[in-house]
């Protein structure tokens, strides 16, 4: 049985219709943590965060305390926050940006004071077009409010938070193709070193970058306390995470769930989570961290939600997205599709990423649709060795930035765990599930 | 002579005005560009070029990198259909087949009376309520065929006008509040905000 004892902290305002209203914000504790923030110094507020051991949210796990001491001291910084959510199966920051937006403003808020940054820009993706509204409005909301701009509450403290609009582009999501297209530039991924935001990033200079999800924990952390929010979860994980369900299960959705103390049966399987396969069917396979994440089979079922959890399980939770497989999915149709998403995102700068990718789809493609040969399996792993030598997890990576590795997790994952679906594809001569 | 609609102008020039640097306008700037002509025209893209001190050329390699952005005509509507993997599980790829046949045009393509553009989408983030279905940016939540072609019924009647309004995602963000983003500004506050905070340390260590 799932463990739901934790209340939650990003999406405590879920019951109201009108949980993006400045409104209901104030009558729900809105702008408390961010006072109280004021009230402390700096480093304080720092050290708070520090003692949550808050995990970055964006997928990689980076502790945020850390990324944030990180950042070279200099006459100005810059604060972004990445809301470009677009990992296939990721939904949080879709949830967030529309229905709790003034939260994210006000964590947003509270780190820009921890870091003395006067300057901070929101990237939203730009499919997201209730988002920016909602974001915008909160924002003009808290300049009225005097919770933003000049002399916030009186504190002697100034910040602009300015909404960035995307504009279709997967790759923006990585922290420094984010910034080239906060620049004005396509969203090519700068190489690192010598490109780290936190010593180089926006127009050259130290740029923190952090998640939505990561900046929406901060006022119930500053409220509560670092220690209060590292008590929950278990390990390096803390706190809650916001969990993304979806696929083949009777009730998809985001569940705020404590982290560790659930499994992904738990997740996928408890009636009042994911309530089981679709059609009381069973389980094949699931993803556990998006799709950049190599796949996990019903004898992972019971490992706990939480990143070492999964890590040491040769895969990564991620971004918090479960996509489930029942026996009715062919497996190599689900990873032709990945291959095709990346294939189509790629942002073109490094050959093996751009070559591969579109070379894994077209075969994938022609196992799947007609055309395919059994020597296409070892073709496929040769190629995808190319782009991430051995196949490792995590990955070894020959282009800028971690796209490329990405792309081999699909197919490594249904080839080791499916081969004689991909042989039977080969016989067939197209997929034996239509 | 501009392009813009002196409305639009007005608010491109506030856009430039958010950012230390005026080239990084350039996506909110093509937004804009593209909710007034409903694609990037040439002009639209000269005018960008103007506004951020890039070149046209510029401005339209910056563009054609974002899935956004049309560099031809499409209909009033893009009505884009989603088959990444949460979707296809629930029915995608059926859905935007379906699509095909309301809107009588193939992916990629215009409607016979000039109002829809049907695209296949990657991932919208919507991944609970699949397969995920927008229009002009907007998630319409119609996840079988029947209620789609309710959808685009009630769009050719402009019922919808109200909660689908001219692509364009920025076209009901209006932004309050005015900046001091220059760096030189930026900077002298931070050290303000330097000398005030070691004052009080100091007086408080005291």
């Amino acid at each position: 049985m799932a463990t739901l004892t934790a209340a939650p902290i990003v999406s405590s305002r879920r019951e109201h219709a009108d949980s993006h209203t400045l409104t209901r914000f104030l009558a729900t504790s809105g702008f408390d943590g961010l006072k109280k923030a004021l009230g402390m110094f700096p480093e304080q507020v720092a050290a708070e965060v520090d003692a949550a051991s808050l995990l970055g949210r964006g997928g990689a796990g980076f502790p945020a305390g850390r990324k944030w001491s990180m950042l070279r001291k200099n006459a100005v910084t810059y604060l972004v926050i990445n809301g470009d959510e677009s990992e296939p199966a990721t939904f949080k920051d879709h949830y967030l940006v529309e229905h709790e937006p003034h939260q994210l403003i006000e964590g947003v808020t509270i780190a820009a004071y921890a870091l003395q940054v006067t300057q901070a820009f929101i990237f939203l993706r730009g499919e997201f077009a209730l988002g920016l509204e909602r974001v915008q409005q909160a924002i003009n909301d808290a300049y009225d409010h005097g919770a933003l701009g000049q002399n916030i509450f009186g504190s002697g403290f100034s910040l602009d938070i300015v909404v960035h609009p995307g504009a279709g582009a997967y790759i923006c999501g990585e922290e420094t193709s984010l910034i080239e297209a906060l620049e004005g530039k396509r969203g090519f991924p700068r190489i690192k070193p010598p490109f780290f935001p936190a010593v180089n990033g926006l127009y050259g200079e130290p740029t923190v970058v952090n998640n939505v999800e990561t900046m929406s924990n901060l006022p119930w952390i500053i409220r509560h306390g670092g220690a209060a929010f590292a008590a929950l979860g278990e390990g390096r994980s803390t706190g809650t995470r916001l969990f993304a369900l979806s696929g083949r299960v009777n009730n998809p959705g985001m569940f705020e769930l404590e982290m560790v103390k659930n499994t992904f049966r738990d997740i996928i399987f408890d009636p009042q989570l994911g309530n089981g396969i679709v059609g009381g069917g069973k389980l094949k396979a699931f993803i556990p961290g998006g799709v950049s994440a190599p796949w996990f089979g019903p004898d992972q079922l019971d490992v706990p939600l939480g990143q070492d959890e999964v890590a040491n399980q040769a895969s990564m939770l991620g971004s918090g997205s479960i996509v489930v497989f029942d026996e009715a999915t062919c497996p190599v149709r689900a990873a032709w599709r990945i291959t095709k998403f990346f294939s189509r995102e790629s942002c073109g700068q490094c050959t093996p990423c751009r070559e591969g990718s579109g070379w894994l789809e077209r075969i994938m493609y022609r196992l799947e649709h007609g055309g395919g040969r059994i020597d296409d399996i070892d073709l496929l792993l040769d190629l995808c060795d190319n782009i991430s030598p051995g196949l490792l997890w995590p990955p070894q990576q020959t282009t800028i930035c971690v796209l490329g590795p990405s792309i081999p997790s699909s197919i490594h994952s249904a080839i080791k765990m499916f081969r004689d679906e991909f042989v039977a594809h080969a016989t067939n001569d197209g997929c034996t599930y239509a | 002579m501009s392009h813009f609609s002196t409305e639009l102008r007005q608010r491109a020039e506030e856009l430039v005005a958010l950012y230390p640097n005026r080239r990084s306008a350039m996506l909110p700037l093509l937004h804009l560009a593209q909710e007034q002509d409903g694609y990037l025209s040439d002009a639209g893209m000269a005018e960008v070029a103007e506004l951020t001190g890039t070149t046209p050329a510029d401005v339209q390699g910056t563009a054609s990198f974002y899935d956004m952005f049309f560099l031809e005509p499409v209909g009033k509507y893009v009505v884009a259909v989603c088959t990444n993997i949460s979707c296809l599980l629930a029915g995608g790829e059926e859905l935007l087949d379906h699509a095909q046949s309301t809107l009588g045009c193939s992916v990629g393509g215009t409607s016979a009376d000039g109002m829809f553009t049907l695209e296949e989408a990657e991932c919208l983030a919507d991944c609970n309520i699949a397969p995920c279905v927008q229009v002009n940016h907007r998630f319409v939540r119609t996840t079988t065929p029947e209620t789609f072609d309710q959808m685009i019924g009630e769009i050719r009647e402009g019922r919808r006008d109200s909660d689908i309004p001219p692509h364009g995602t920025l076209i009901r963000v209006r932004r309050n509040g005015v900046l001091r983003n220059t760096r030189d500004a930026l900077a002298a506050e931070r050290a303000v905000a330097g000398d005030a905070r070691d004052a009080r340390k100091a007086q408080e260590t005291k």
